[in-house]
This record gives structure tokens, sequence and C-alpha cells, in this order.
């Protein structure tokens, strides 16, 4: 059992490890003169060279990237092409905004999803249950842009109930800063809910299916306490791992949702140093968001092995 | 005897089509208009994507425009049909390239197992521990974006997940009896292959092929939207959405009527899936038991 763990954790920083390379080759290595990239294609001869000398560049790829990764664990980034500033200091709060953001639409994505669900599974077959399927999967077959700018149309433009961007985020009060986070927060709980719906729907019905549910039906007991005493602890497993999953998913879809809302977090940081390729904050930005997706993925395993006693055998 | 008419009966079932549903009839309609506007859109645009047709930004329907105009006062239902090749085109080049390397590799990891097999399932899982929107924007920060790199970037990202389901397809299609026989006979690897476990695995295959082209269209749509797909002036409808998204504070369509396309255009395809994964007709899956 813990050594299962353990060998999912070791695969774990391996693909880390794989994912830093990638992205070491991909930003530092292809591109290919990173002193042009700097200094642009006006300057001499001399200021590249000295520019080279200063960071390094004249050495070999595995020797930078050693030292790329050292530098990463010890908490320097290095320096942006952009904005010349270190890129610590930006990542930091972005990190900060875009954490806020994914821990709101948290909150508000997993209870809603598993009472749905439960609701559902609760009354299979039911004009709601219907209505709950077409519609979680009609919201899910919009792009989340789409569907942030329709809450942005109905919420913000007809009722202006909500900001409609939220360029810097008010944390002075905890009301502002719910303002400023809402739109944006519910949003990825559309892009996120649909799987876990159907997911706890479907585990639900799954131990609905058992023969013990049928005995408690005998005895008697209240449609509810069959559903959240007898089925509920039974379906734990599969639901608590496809939450995690989509807290997965949440870290990719704030990179879009950011977008739309003009937010400023790590998401948004990333597109624009993208689109300027500024190569430093790439790195990091990518680099944070693969670990933290990967670390959810692992947490998603580690929980359906904990949950469940026959995955062990198999693996 | 009975245990090979039984799974002969098994493979036709599979290879036969689910009977029409209503939603299944209009997933096909909405599919088969897409496909017309990919195809012919730029034909039949009245304007060309960049002429600016006057009237000013976010122009009212009128006689020229008869959508409206967009954020720089061109012509939105030509720019729409333009786009069109693009959101359905790219989609659908880069799940095909996806699927025909995918299921290449998949089968051959089924039919040759061993090392091949682990390996390449290995790499696999690699991959899919990456998140797609990250891989696109590190891919792009390398290469710079442009159709080829567009394409072969959302092909790549089929790829694992291909080669997983169509490996787990052919191990259950693989020991099947007249596959057995196929391989007694002495058949070639490409032979068992695209003879054999092909015909067979087709249903489950556009299955899949429709849950990835849908997924191939939110992605490019979202490329562009975040504005490192198309570039401008050419615009795919997610980029129309990004370029034209300051109009809805004026209550202006022009961002709202792209992003409904791609919905409708993704919902085309959800419903065509739903009706291909549907059961076969009752009287022939009774008689399986």
């Amino acid at each position: 059992m813990l050594k299962l763990i353990l060998l999912r954790a070791v695969l774990g920083i391996a693909s880390i490890w794989v994912i830093s390379l990638l992205v070491f080759a991909i930003t530092d290595i292809l591109p290919g003169d990173t002193a042009t990239a700097i200094l642009g294609q006006e300057a001499t001869e001399e200021s590249r060279a000295a520019l080279r000398d200063r960071l390094g560049l004249d050495r070999p790829a595995y020797i930078r990237y050693a030292d790329w990764l050292a530098n990463m664990v010890q908490g320097d980034f290095g320096v942006s092409f952009a904005t010349d500033t270190p890129v610590a200091q930006t990542v930091s709060l972005r990190v900060a905004n875009s954490l806020r953001l994914a821990i709101v639409a948290a909150i508000l994505a997993v209870p809603i999803s598993l009472a749905l669900g439960l609701l559902s599974a609760a009354f299979p077959g039911s004009p709601f249950d219907k209505a709950l399927t077409v519609g979680s999967l009609l919201v899910v077959s919009m792009p989340e842009f789409v569907v942030g700018l329709l809450l942005v149309l109905l919420l913000a433009v007809s009722f202006k109930l909500l900001p409609a961007v939220t360029t810097s985020l008010d944390t002075s009060s905890l009301a502002g800063t719910l303002r400023g986070l809402a739109l944006p927060a519910l949003t990825l709980l559309a892009a996120v809910q649909a799987h876990m719906i159907r997911m706890t729907r479907a585990a639900v019905l799954d131990v609905m299916r058992k023969p013990f549910i049928e005995m408690a039906q005998l005895k008697g007991a209240s449609r509810g306490r069959i559903v959240l005493r007898h089925a509920l602890p039974n379906a734990v497993g599969p639901i608590v791992n496809v939450v995690a999953l989509n807290l997965g998913y949440l870290v990719s879809g704030v990179v879009v949702v950011e977008v739309v809302f003009s937010y400023p977090g790590l998401g948004l940081l990333m597109v624009q140093s993208v689109a300027t390729r500024d190569m430093p904050v790439i790195q990091i930005t990518a680099m944070i968001f693969c670990t933290t997706y990967v670390l959810l993925t692992l947490l998603a395993d580690t929980l359906a092995l904990l949950s469940n006693p026959r995955l062990r055998d198999a693996a | 005897m009975t245990m090979l008419a039984q799974t002969e009966r098994g493979a036709r079932s599979i290879r036969r089509l689910p009977d029409l549903t209503t939603l299944g009839i209009l997933g096909l309609l909405l599919l088969a208009v897409n496909a017309l506007l990919a195809v012919f859109g730029s034909a039949i645009a009245p304007h060309s994507a960049a002429e600016l047709i006057g009237g000013g930004a976010f122009g009212p329907p009128s006689d020229a425009a008869p959508w409206g105009t967009d954020y720089l006062g061109r012509d939105l239902l030509s720019r729409v049909l333009h786009g069109a090749k693009y959101s359905i085109g790219i989609a659908a080049a880069a799940t095909l390239l996806g699927f025909l390397a995918g299921i290449s590799i998949g089968f051959a990891a089924a039919e040759i197992r061993g090392r091949f097999d682990v390996v390449m399932i290995w790499i696999c899982d690699i991959f899919l521990s990456f998140p797609s929107i990250l891989l696109a924007l590190l891919v792009i920060a390398g290469f710079g974006t442009s159709l080829p790199v567009l394409i072969l970037t959302i092909a790549f990202i089929q790829l694992p997940r291909v080669i997983r389901l169509s490996r787990a397809v052919a191990m259950g299609i693989s020991t099947l009896e007249f596959v057995e026989v196929a391989r007694a006979r002495g058949e070639s690897l490409p032979s068992i292959l695209g003879r054999e476990i092909l015909p067979n695995s087709l249903r489950p295959l556009a299955v899949e092929f429709g849950l990835r082209m849908s997924f191939a269209v939110l992605f490019i749509s979202s490329l562009s939207f975040l504005g490192l797909g198309i570039q401008p002036p050419e615009a795919d409808w997610g980029g129309m959405v990004r370029e034209n998204l300051s109009g809805i504070y004026y209550g202006a369509l022009a961002a709202i009527i792209p992003a409904l396309l791609i919905g409708l255009l993704v919902l085309g395809i959800n419903l065509t899936v739903d009706w291909l994964s549907g059961e076969v007709p009752k009287a022939e899956s009774q008689d399986l038991r």
C-alpha cells in the first residue's frame, strides 16, 4: 500500500523532471540566440557578445540547464526580458491572486456539484435529473471564454450586479475581494461542474443497485436516508477522485478565465509572456502550473488507492 | 460452435449503426451545415475578411452588413464565413492527423505487445500528466504561431489519448477467433491490423473521433481567444470573440455571434457522438445474451 503510493510519488517527481527538461529545451535551446531576443535585431555584435558573456550563454546547454534548475529551486527565477525586473517578485503576487481565484472556485464548485449529483441520483429519471444532465452538458459544450462572456452579458451588462473585468483585485475588504472574484469563479464553476455532477450521480447510482440498498428500502428507510447514510459512504472513493482531478483542471482553466476578465493572475501573466516571448517568465509560470497539476493528480491517485482496496492489487 | 456464432454476431453489431434519433438527426444536420460553411464559406462571403465597409465600429445590421459590423467596421457576416474554415478546418485536420498516427501506434502496440507496448504507454502517460493548454503555450512560445504549428500541436496533444484508446480497443478484438485464425494463416502485421482489427473497431473509434474533434474545436478557439492562434487580419471564430470583446459593454452582438457558432458546432459534434455511442437496436442486443 505505502509502496504503491511511494511509486506514484516517484513517477510524479519523474514527470516534473521531464517537464523541466521540456520547458528548458523549448524556451532556451529552441528559439536560438537569447542575446538577440533581449537586445533586438539592431544590437551590435559586441553588445550581444558582452551580454552572452554576462549571462553565461556560451556555456554548454546541459550546464545552463543544471544552473537554471538549481537557481529555480532556490527561488531565483531570473530577470524578465520585458520589464527587466526580477521574475520572482511579479510571480509571487500573481500566484497569490490565482490561488485566491482557484480556492473560491473550488469552495463554490465542490459542494454545489456534489449536492446536485446526489439530488439527481436520489431521483433518477425525474424531470430534475434530465434537466440537470442536459443543462450541465450544454454548458460544457461551450469553451470557458464563451461561458464567461455570457455571464458578463447577464450579470455585468444587463443587471450591472458585478464588475465585468477585474484588472486589479481589491483585497482591502472581504466584500471587495469577493465582488472581484465572483464572475471568474462562477465561470470556473461552470467549467468543472458537469464532470463532478455526472461522476457523483454515476457513483451513487452504482451503489444504489447493490442488495444492501434494497434491504434498507425494505426496512422502510426514507429516500434521503438511503442516499446519504447507505449509498454515499460507499461511493466516496470515485467521488473524491473526480473532485481532485477537477481541482487539477482548475489549474489549466484559470489560464483562459483570467484572460477573459483581465484578472491579474499567473495565467494571464503566462499568456502575455508567450505573446512577447519573455522566456524567463514562461519558464517559471509553466513549471508552477505543471507542478501543481502533477501534485493534484498524485493526490487524486492516492485518494483513489486509499478508498478502493481492489485497485491496490491491480497496480 | 455457438461461441463462434456469438462472436461473429457481436462483431457485426459493432459495425452496425444505431437507429437514428431526433437528437442524432439534429447533430448530423448541424455538422453538415458547418462542413458546408468550412468548405464554401470564403467563396460565398460578400466581402473580403479585411475589407472596411464603412458605417463605423459595431454598426447595426444594414444591407451591406446583414449582421452588423465588427470593432473596425468590417462586415461581421463575411468574417464569420471566412473564419469557418479555420475553426472547423484546423480542428478536423489536427484530429485526423492525430488519429492516423495514434491508431497506427496504438494498434501496433496491442498486436506487438512486449517492450514496444510498455515504452509507448509510458511515454503517453508522461504527456498525459501535462495540461494540454500549457503544452500548447510552450510550443507557441518556442516556435511562434502559424497554421502548421497549430495543427501539429493539437494533433500531438490528441496523440496519447488516441494511442491509449485504440490500443485498448484493439486488445479486446485481437483475442477474438477471427483474428487468431488470421494469425494462424500467417497474415502480416499490417494485414491483421488493417483488415481484421480496423473494420471491427470503427464505431468506438468514430465515437472517440467525435470527442477529440469537439476538444480540438474548443482548443483552437481558446488559443485564438488568448491571441495565440490565427493572427489578424484573419480570424477564426475564437479570435473574433477576442477582437470584439469590448463591444459587449455597448450591447453589440459582434462577440456573441461567433461564440454561439462555436457552441453550436460543438453541440452538433456531441449530439452525433451521443447517437453513435447509443444502443444498437434492441432486438439484436437481446439476441446477444
